[in-house]
């Protein structure tokens, strides 16, 4: 259309053509900046409320909790050593005697400042053992993203595009079968193949061996654990790259496309794939929640020194404070990476850029 | 084959103007077609037998030490060979059956009194009741439910009980959001509008027009919600979180397996656990699917 409008010949009509086609495009962009600035906006809103109900959930578990709050404030140690009027005095000091939506809202206030309290079972400040364990967490987790999608959108494509052919049956009833295996029992089972029996040479625990602190050692430790992540994040999306993949391969456009004599593989990547990759964005958000759960019971048994591994062990101390802290930052965590995918969606798909 | 069912189905749609009950048979044909649903199901009707007939099955017990055979290999008085302390792991396997049979049955029944209240009243009363229940919704549904069973039970202490109702308590908002999308959906509907506009009492329009139209969803939900709730315990009880000894777990009897010389050389004691687990997991999961199916027969893979 627009080169029709070029190679018209009077000059008056491509003075108008131009002139329509800039107000086009200025519409274009202020309605563009206008929604997605809007949805954004409203996004982080719903993402900062969210929060704050976990933060109630979670304070309302804190207050019911066995044992005293000031202890899990202080250290039962510091309390210990108090004189009962010192104890008293702590207690107005820190709002323990107000009631309970004003101890709340003293608390949101603390952790604002960075103050959670303090970890029995870690002997330490809970800001302090987190800040110490986030960062192996983190890497376990967007190193088993990262593959994880990559591996699921590899063999969901080429599930697709192997339709109703062997292919397509054994890798499409290989994620039914990882959704009813569990992570431990993939753990163990990689555990025994890679590190005891078959081929024994993967490391099966902690983060490094003792007294190597190189990147190789560390990639290598991370080989079994960082696969147990990822086959499980792959499951689900084989199959909504599959299923996503064959909705646009059976569209009109993909059809003219190969009838205009494309090739194959462009005609797959170009046009398929492109238009497929939305909903799967989306997908990989929605489970990343899954992915926290499977790395907390992966870190247990790989020994790995991260969040999870220590949310476990404040549980079976029964060390309230600390689970909580771990709580919190998954929250955080989620509830940012949700925020992400909506706008990498927004940016992907301008159907919703546009607020249609 | 596939055709086949689709001509039979549409002729039972033909017949759905004459015969009243023909949803509900179709519904069943639609399941009955899915074979691996018929497979889940004969494979869970072993599983509740083993649970609700493991005293007459495994009639050492599942507590009984005997210290003079502890990891004594299968075969002889042990079906399956005697774990760590000497304790028969037929017997632990049988009584696993329900202990997660109890957690998975459980566990959904409350999510979905908890969810369906939840979503009822959010649909009905809308407004300020609405935003405040699914605001809730979201927050629990915002923190990996794992995560919030773990805060849970280090508040409670780890136990049968507590597990079924911590999992309950985590999973309650995928039926809360079901029935309000269903509820929101109906409120529209024009025959809805019309037996109000007659003078239907409420509770009848939720009996005759809601329940029945949510029967449907809510099976699946359930079903899924039962495998979810069987692999949750059994990930709790592989932490130490779950089910205490010497109360028998599946979970509970993997987790002999980080023990090096179990997972090497004893594989009786954690690998029966072990395929227990998938295999009940995929049969509900295969149930699940059929169910699905029969519900919505527009949802093909």
């Amino acid at each position: 259309m627009l080169s029709g409008a070029v190679n018209r010949p009077t000059h008056t009509n491509s003075k108008i053509v131009r002139v329509f086609n800039f107000e086009l495009l200025s519409n274009y962009f202020s309605l563009e900046r206008e929604s997605m600035f809007k949805q954004i906006v409203r996004r982080i809103l719903t993402g900062v409320l969210v929060l704050w109900t976990t933060s109630l959930i979670v304070y309302v578990g804190l207050s019911l909790a066995p044992g005293d709050e000031l202890s899990a404030r202080l250290g039962p140690e510091v309390v210990s050593q108090l004189t009962d009027e010192d104890i008293q005095a702590k207690r107005v000091e820190l709002g323990l005697d107000k009631p309970l939506p004003v101890r709340y809202g003293i608390w949101i206030g603390k952790i604002l400042q960075g103050d959670m309290g303090y970890s029995s079972s870690e002997d330490s400040t809970v800001v302090d053992a987190l800040q110490s364990r986030i960062g192996a967490s983190i890497g376990l987790l967007v190193i088993s993203m990262i593959l994880g999608t990559l591996l699921g959108i590899i063999i969901g494509i080429i599930a697709a595009v192997r339709e109703n052919t062997w292919v397509d049956y054994l890798l499409g009833s290989v994620p039914i079968l990882i959704i009813g295996v569990p992570s431990f029992i993939t753990a163990l089972a990689l555990i025994y193949t890679f590190s005891v029996r078959f081929w024994p040479h993967l490391p099966s625990s902690d983060m490094h061996s003792l007294g190597d602190e190189s990147f190789g050692d560390l990639v290598w430790h991370m080989i079994l654990p960082v696969s147990v992540l990822a086959i499980t994040l792959a499951a689900p999306i084989i199959r909504y790259t599959r299923a996503s993949l064959l909705d646009v391969l059976h569209s009109e456009f993909i059809v003219a496309a190969r009838s205009k004599g494309i090739s194959n593989f462009k005609v797959i990547m170009r046009h398929g794939f492109r238009n497929a990759l939305i909903p799967i964005i989306s997908i990989v958000g929605m489970h990343l929640p899954e992915l926290i759960a499977g790395a907390v019971i992966t870190e247990t048994i790989f020994n790995w020194p991260g969040m999870g591994q220590l949310a476990v062990r404040a549980a079976n101390y029964r060390d309230t404070t600390m689970v909580m802290g771990v709580v919190l930052v998954v929250a955080v965590a989620v509830v940012i990476s949700n925020l992400i995918t909506d706008i990498a969606y927004t940016i992907a798909d301008p159907r919703v850029r546009l607020g249609k | 084959m596939q055709i086949h069912g689709c001509a039979l189905a549409n002729k039972s749609r033909f017949n759905a103007l004459t015969n009243k009950q023909s949803a509900f048979r179709e519904a069943i044909y639609r399941f009955s077609t899915y074979r691996l649903a018929l497979v889940g199901i004969v494979v869970i009707a072993i599983v509740v037998f083993i649970a609700l007939f493991a005293r007459w099955l495994a009639p050492l017990g599942p507590t009984d030490l005997s210290l003079e055979d502890v990891m004594s290999p299968p075969g002889g008085k042990y079906l399956l060979g005697t774990d760590d302390v000497g304790r028969d792991v037929w017997a632990r396997v049988a009584y696993g059956a329900r202990t997660s049979m109890i957690v998975g049955l459980g566990a959904v029944t409350i999510a979905l009194l908890i969810g369906t209240i939840v979503g009822l009243s959010a649909g009905f009363f809308g407004k300020w009741v609405d935003a405040i229940l699914m605001r809730i919704t979201d927050g629990v549904m915002s923190v990996p439910p794992l995560i919030l069973v773990i805060v849970f039970i280090s508040i409670v202490g780890p136990s049968l009980l507590s597990v079924l109702f911590v999992i309950a308590l985590t999973t309650w908002p995928t039926s809360a959001r079901l029935v309000r999308g269903q509820v929101l959906t109906l409120r529209e509907q024009e025959y809805i509008v019309a037996a109000q506009v007659v003078g239907v009492p409420t509770r009848k329009i939720l009996t005759r027009h809601l329940f029945p139209n949510l029967l449907g969803p809510l099976s699946v939900v359930a079903t899924f919600g039962i495998s979810n709730a069987i692999l949750v315990e059994a990930g709790l009880s592989f932490l130490g979180l779950g089910v205490r000894p010497p109360a028998a777990s599946w979970g509970q009897m993997v987790n002999l397996a980080q023990q090096p010389d179990i997972l090497l050389d004893k594989p009786w004691i954690w690998v029966p656990s072990a395929l227990m687990i998938v295999i009940t997991v995929l049969a509900i999961n295969f149930i699940g699917d059929g169910l699905r199916k029969a519900v919505d027969p527009k949802s093909v893979r």
